[in-house]
């Protein structure tokens, strides 16, 4: 879990790109298509993996929800990254790789890319890369690439609540951000008084 | 972590996440989930920390745990989190129910044997109030099912009713999906489906449920196979959908059209071939993976009439494609769609050939051989065709620079390799043949790849049979010299060939020349001489072609174990030698061999005496031998077989005229045939269809080569295996098959019901034995069981077939009559009632599966019927089987029983009596959450049968789970149970509630159908048995009326009652031993008649002992 070092920072910082323009205009038509009923339910999907990079190729989050070695992890984000960034912009947004299928979307200078089984509904998965990025974007308020990488937990956290082994398991954002504000208080109240008691236990 | 390695912190991890802070522990479990894996070795320290966090009182350090395990689950976790996950789905709070249904899929994947035990609480939330939970347990289910159908028939009722009442986009989705899994199993529910699902396609405006819909659709039509005209309305309607989406400018959607597209084109190709105009237009799209996927679809498009325009089209891309992949894929494309069904769509091959010849200047493309063979393939095939042909290739020869030009890639130059060998074997058609070998006989030649020289080298020769034929007649037999001479200038080159094949041919090429240009010089006529070292033609040769050579008289197969009988032919008979040549350069047999025949003879005579002194050698390569020296059997006159040829496509022209030509030929080849046969192929042939590849391999009795043989038994060695009902496979299958595995299994374990955890396995060992004979000993047993192995598939399969047409009765029925749980018949005795009535296919052997706790038990379990099964008839079990129905409970012969049990499962798997029984067989279910279900009451409208658990986490609290079954055909609802509670056990009632309020039972109940509610209990002492008295009010309502009836009951509690499982492991136990004082036989029960451990385990299951004590008796 180590930071980036300073230079590298500042090189993500010039980079980086609000996310939030895109999400309005680029999401809308997406979201608008993939479904008009069925705000507040489970998705059903099975994913492999999610990625999160940017336009250079630097992983920026990866959630595995199959047990893999380092050494395989890495070889495959590598192979994914490779792939996804070569891919023009007016392309289609599913790849076929190996007996899998990436579902990839970018937004600003982020590419949000899942790997699921090959019988899995590619537009569903769209929409839950999309319901990702509105929680992000909820959360951090106009997210952008800086908050993911300052805030990498919250982006994990957030994840976490919103897809569980593989399957969406809570759809509602709001229900979302609702467990994860409770446990960020919980996290906050846990923090204060303790800290209190231990200064006074050191004194 | 963030391309860091961080397993040296794994230790730290697993310290931050014990951290009581919740901010740490947050942290701590994100970083196991980011790091750990299956190989991390400190996960086993986690256990307990784990189990600690998963019972904690708050919400959200439940949660944490809950997400981490889910990253990072091994089967050990699995195995040792199971239950206390199992408890947490029903936990109060939806947020945790939720995560711990949806967790419970990845622990059932690690530990399979956990299914059956969690599957009725699983399905229990498939109705949780809280929608959230729901629709995880439908994932979870849609998600099992998947992987294994037909376990899941059952509940495809259940499913339609959510299907049809659901309105949420995700959930439909899913179980959409899941019935496109289930359909091809039953072809009914297919039909079934098919007016909800078109509905949906018409209604939604939801694209992924659309696509989804429309997908589903399409399986369930080829299901359905047959093509029912009245379906052709929702193929339409797919195509006219999926052209919706095809037309929409959004790529995404574009691409599936096209993709869904593909799979309706496999059966209904004609509803698709309407749309080419848009299938054409988006091979002009900028996307790559749209082009090709229309390329795909273009592939089923095509007909006479519309492929020169198809095929003209895709050359335009050709040329302006910018990738070397794209422009390759389009050139396999366009090969693949005019080479389709024996070329069934090409009606001008000189088209056809001049398509191929310009695809040959493509540059840099990989696929020169495909081009090269498809060459060959016509040449040779198409008679008519072989003028031009020959035509063609010699200006292809001519130009050949052209080709190798500037690429050293052995790509294109492949189609030299063609050429030239047409223009060799064909060379009759030739118009000036000796411009055409000055052209092979250039020095650039040297530059190509060997193999390639080495046709040359020979075809030269065969243009030099064919010059020499020409001019002999001639009085000024100038030509002909001049021809020799030129060989004999050039040939040289080749002779210092670094490529031995061609060094040989060469030399032995060049020695044939020279002495042929003596033989010119003196005057004497050579050239028929030379033109009968390449006489005789060459045919395709049948996939199946070696199979259907006859054995020859006096040959007896069976004789010698290693004598393949073609290797006894090639013996006696020269072909074998040329065989042995051929070996080595199988690409050239024929000719070649019979030009070396004379300059290798002395070595090809040691070689044949080498061969029949060693029948090793022989041995060695029986195959290749085969294919050689078939022909030699003499079947065939002159004939030998070119191996790229036959390689390619079997079967003979299409269209008709060549198809006359061939039948000529053919007739000339084969004496040996039947004339049956070739009646049928003849009426065939005279449909004008393609057909032909079937009798022509009958007719051709050309022997096919070796990769024939490989290709043409593959497929059947694939086909029974599918028909194995998949049980093959299953033990080699990932975890998600192995999952469905152990229901099928288990269907056979009832036997080993009262078996508690932990010593299980050797109990069971120990109960096989007891039966068929008592002195049989585990190790013994053990091998019995590999042995037999084999036979319990073979077993095993048949059985899932049988059960599977069960499953389809089952099916009809539930489909006629209403999704209704499919076995309320199931809880008629009182004993015997599985938690909730409809899982039929899984209750029965769950039992089984519970008390599994390792790996070995499990796979000890499922041998077990097997032991015992051969020793009676499967008609004799099936009477024993109802006596002992009849007898109830009291049979003594528990292990037959459950025997006949486990095949009855497979036998009947409705019928309601069996289901009784394998309830009984549940009742002595050792794990808490399955244990013994008995009667609390009853009237004509309501059953109650109860189980008394405790409870794991809190010692002082009991849970009494009631199973609610509606006898009556109303429908009852508003449910209250109410119990007067005693000092000693008082029923938890919600806060603010009075203690005399009853509880709501948490669901209503449709007629027949059962459900089971849970209510906890806190006691205060456990040794006081206690009889609680209690009420349970309710509504029957039926379409006239509703009236309020009410039925009253007592609550035993045991003391029994009150115990929990526990482990008691090895050590202890050897001590129990060790002390002597377990002995079965010292002991002595008046007026009992089972066997003492047959009572001992009876007491154990009744009152929540544990297994360890009924294992002793096997020692």
């Amino acid at each position: 879990m180590k930071g980036h070092d300073s230079s590298d920072l500042a090189r993500e910082r010039d980079a980086s790109v609000h996310v939030t323009g895109l999400l309005t205009s680029a999401f809308t038509a997406i979201s608008h298509k993939a479904h008009a009923r069925g705000n507040e339910c489970n998705i059903n999907f099975k994913m492999q993996f999610m990625l999160l990079f940017s336009r250079q190729g630097k992983l920026r989050l990866q959630k595995w929800y199959v047990p893999l070695s380092d050494v395989q992890k890495k070889k495959i984000s590598r192979e994914v990254i490779q792939m996804v960034l070569a891919r023009k912009p007016k392309m289609c947004s599913f790849l076929e790789w190996r007996d899998l299928k990436i579902v990839y979307k970018r937004y600003a200078s982020l590419y949000f890319c899942c790997a699921v089984e090959d019988q899995e509904n590619e537009l569903i998965t769209l929409e839950i890369i999309h319901r990702y990025v509105e929680l992000l974007d909820k959360y951090f308020g106009s997210v952008c690439e800086l908050d993911i990488i300052f805030n990498f937990e919250k982006a994990y956290y957030i994840l976490d609540e919103f897809i569980l082994g593989g399957e969406a398991q809570e759809t509602s954002k709001k229900n979302v951000l609702k467990a994860i504000e409770q446990a960020d208080m919980l996290q906050e109240e846990a923090e204060t008084p303790r800290s209190v008691l231990e200064e006074i236990g050191l004194t | 972590m963030l391309g860091y390695d961080v397993s040296w912190a794994a230790f730290n991890i697993v310290e931050v996440m014990s951290s009581s802070k919740f901010t740490y522990k947050r942290i701590g479990y994100l970083a196991a989930s980011q790091c750990f894996h299956e190989g991390t070795d400190v996960i086993m320290l986690t256990t307990n920390q784990i189990r600690k966090d998963l019972s904690s009182p708050n919400q959200y350090d439940t949660g944490v745990a809950l997400t981490g395990l889910s990253c990072f689950v091994t089967p050990d976790l699995a195995r040792d989190l199971a239950n206390d996950i199992m408890t947490l789905m029903s936990h109060t709070k939806p947020y945790i129910r939720k995560k711990a249904v949806l967790i419970m899929y990845k622990v059932f994947l690690k530990y399979p044997e956990s299914l059956r035990p969690a599957f009725p609480r699983l399905k229990e939330k498939l109705e949780d109030p809280d929608p959230g939970v729901q629709s995880a347990a439908v994932n979870v289910i849609c998600e099992l099912a998947r992987r294994n159908p037909k376990n899941y028939l059952s509940l495809a009722p259940l499913f339609f009713k959510l299907m049809t009442s659901s309105t949420n986009n995700w959930v439909l989705i899913k179980i959409i999906k899941l019935f496109g899994a289930l359909t091809p199993l039953e072809p009914r529910l297919g039909k079934k489906l098919i007016e909800p699902l078109t509905n949906l396609i018409h209604s939604t405006s939801a694209m992924s449920l659309l696509y989804e819909c429309v997908n589903t659709v399409i399986a369930v039509l080829i299901s359905l196979s047959s093509g029912m005209p009245n379906h052709s309305a929702s193929i339409q309607l797919c195509v006219q959908k999926l052209r919706i989406l095809i037309e929409d400018s959004d790529q995404n959607l574009k691409y599936l059209g096209l993709l869904a597209m593909s799979k309706i084109l496999k059966t209904h190709p004609k509803s698709v071939q309407s749309h080419k105009d848009l299938i054409l237009q988006c091979l002009d799209d900028k996307d790559e993976s749209i082009r090709l996927r229309a390329l795909d679809l273009l592939y089923g498009m095509v007909s006479k009439k519309n492929l020169m325009e198809i095929v003209k089209k895709l050359m335009l891309h050709v040329d302006k494609a910018e990738g070397t992949t794209y422009r390759d894929e389009l050139l396999t494309k366009i090969i693949d769609i005019c080479s389709q069904s024996n070329y069934q769509y090409i009606t001008n091959f000189e088209w056809y050939i001049s398509i191929l010849v310009e695809l040959t200047r493509l540059e840099g493309t990989r696929h020169g051989h495909l081009i090269a063979s498809q060459m060959l393939d016509v040449a040779i095939r198409v008679k008519a065709i072989r003028g031009f042909a020959v035509a063609q290739m010699a200006t292809l020869l001519d130009n050949a620079h052209l080709l190798t030009g500037n690429t050293q890639r052995n790509g294109i130059c492949e189609v030299l390799y063609a050429a030239a060998w047409i223009c060799g074997e064909f060379s009759e058609h030739l118009e000036d043949p000796m411009q055409t070998l000055e052209a092979m006989l250039r020095p650039k030649v040297a530059t190509l790849p060997g193999h390639i020289q080495a046709v040359y080298v020979q075809n030269a020769a065969k243009l030099f049979a064919t010059v020499l034929q020409k001019h002999e007649g001639e009085t000024d037999s100038q030509v002909a010299q001049e021809t020799s001479q030129l060989l004999i200038e050039r040939l040289p080159l080749f002779v210092q060939s670094a490529n031995l094949e061609v060094q040989e041919r060469a030399s032995c090429i060049i020695q044939l020349v020279k002495y042929i240009q003596k033989l010119q010089q003196k005057n004497v006529e050579v050239a028929d001489e030379v033109t009968a070292l390449f006489a005789g033609e060459l045919n395709p040769v049948a996939p199946k072609a070696q199979k259907k050579v006859p054995i020859p008289e006096g040959l007896d197969l069976d004789a010698w174990i290693n004598e393949p009988p073609s290797e006894s032919e090639s013996e006696d008979e020269k072909p074998k030698s040329k065989a042995v040549f051929a070996k080595e350069e199988p690409k050239h047999s024929r000719r070649h061999t019979e030009v070396d025949e004379k300059e290798l003879a002395r070595r090809r005579e040691v070689r044949k005496q080498e061969q029949a002194n060693n029948p090793f050698y022989i041995k060695a390569s029986p195959s290749s031998q085969k294919v050689f020296d078939a022909p030699g059997v003499e079947h065939i006159p002159v004939v030998q077989i070119d191996l790229s040829v036959p390689l390619k496509v079997p079967g003979m022209p299409m269209s008709d005229q060549y198809v006359k030509l061939e039948e000529e030929r053919r007739q000339k080849d084969k004496a040996d045939k039947k004339k049956k046969d070739k009646k049928k192929k003849r009426e065939k042939r005279g449909k004008g269809r393609k057909a032909d590849s079937g009798p022509e391999s009958e007719e051709d009795i050309t022997p096919a080569q070796q990769v024939d043989i490989v290709t043409e038994e593959m497929p059947e060695n694939a086909l029974p295996s599918d028909d194995d009902d998949k049980d093959p496979n299953d033990p080699h299958k990932a975890l998600d098959i192995d999952l469905d595995k152990p229901l099928a299994d288990s269907e056979k374990l009832p036997v080993r019901t009262h078996r508690p955890e932990v010593l299980k396995s050797p109990a069971e060992d120990r109960e096989n034995e007891s039966i068929p004979q008592e002195s049989k000993k585990k190790s013994s047993k053990e091998k019995k069981e590999k042995k037999k192995d084999k036979e319990k598939d073979r077993k095993r399969s048949k059985e899932e077939k049988k059960k599977k047409k069960k499953h389809k009765e089952v099916e009809e029925e539930l489909m006629e009559s209403q999704p209704e749980e499919a076995v309320q018949s199931e809880d008629t005795k009182e004993m015997a009632v599985p938690p909730t009535s409809a899982e039929e296919v899984t209750a029965p052997s769950s039992t089984a599966a519970v008390d599994t706790s390792s790996a070995a038990a499990a796979e000890s379990e499922p041998d077990e019927p097997k032991d015992t099964e051969p020793e009676d008839t499967k008609s004799s079990k099936h009477k024993k089987k109802k006596q002992k129905k009849e007898k109830e409970e009291k049979e003594k012969k528990k292990k037959k029983r459950h025997h006949h049990h486990h095949h009855h499962r497979h036998h009947s798997d409705g019928g309601g009596e069996d289901s009784v029984q394998n309830g009984t067989v549940e009742d002595e279910e050792p794990l808490p959450p399955m244990s013994n279900y008995s009667l609390l009451a009853e009237n004509s409208y309501i059953k109650m049968v109860y189980d008394i658990q405790g409870n794991h986490q809190d010692e002082s609290k009991v849970v009494v789970s009631v199973i609610f079954e509606n006898k009556s055909d109303s429908f009852l609802k508003s449910m209250e149970f109410n119990v007067l509670d005693s000092l000693n056990s008082k029923l938890q009632r919600p806060d603010g509630a009075g203690p005399h309020d009853g509880l709501t039972v948490p669901f209503q109940l449709p007629p027949g159908v059962s459900n089971e509610a849970r209510f906890v209990f806190t006691v205060q002492s456990i040794v006081m048995p206690q009889k609680l008295k209690g009420t349970l009010t309710f509504i029957v309502k039926s379409e006239e009326s509703s009236t309020h009836e009410k039925l009253d009951f007592k609550l035993h509690f045991t003391c029994t009652s009150y115990l929990i499982t526990t482990p008691c492991y090895s050590d202890a136990y050897a001590k129990l031993l060790e002390s002597g004082d377990l002995k079965g036989s010292s002991l002595r029960l008046e007026g009992v008649n089972m066997p003492f451990h047959h009572l001992l385990a009876r007491i154990c299951f009744h009152h929540h002992f544990s297994g360890a004590l009924t294992s002793q008796r096997s020692l």
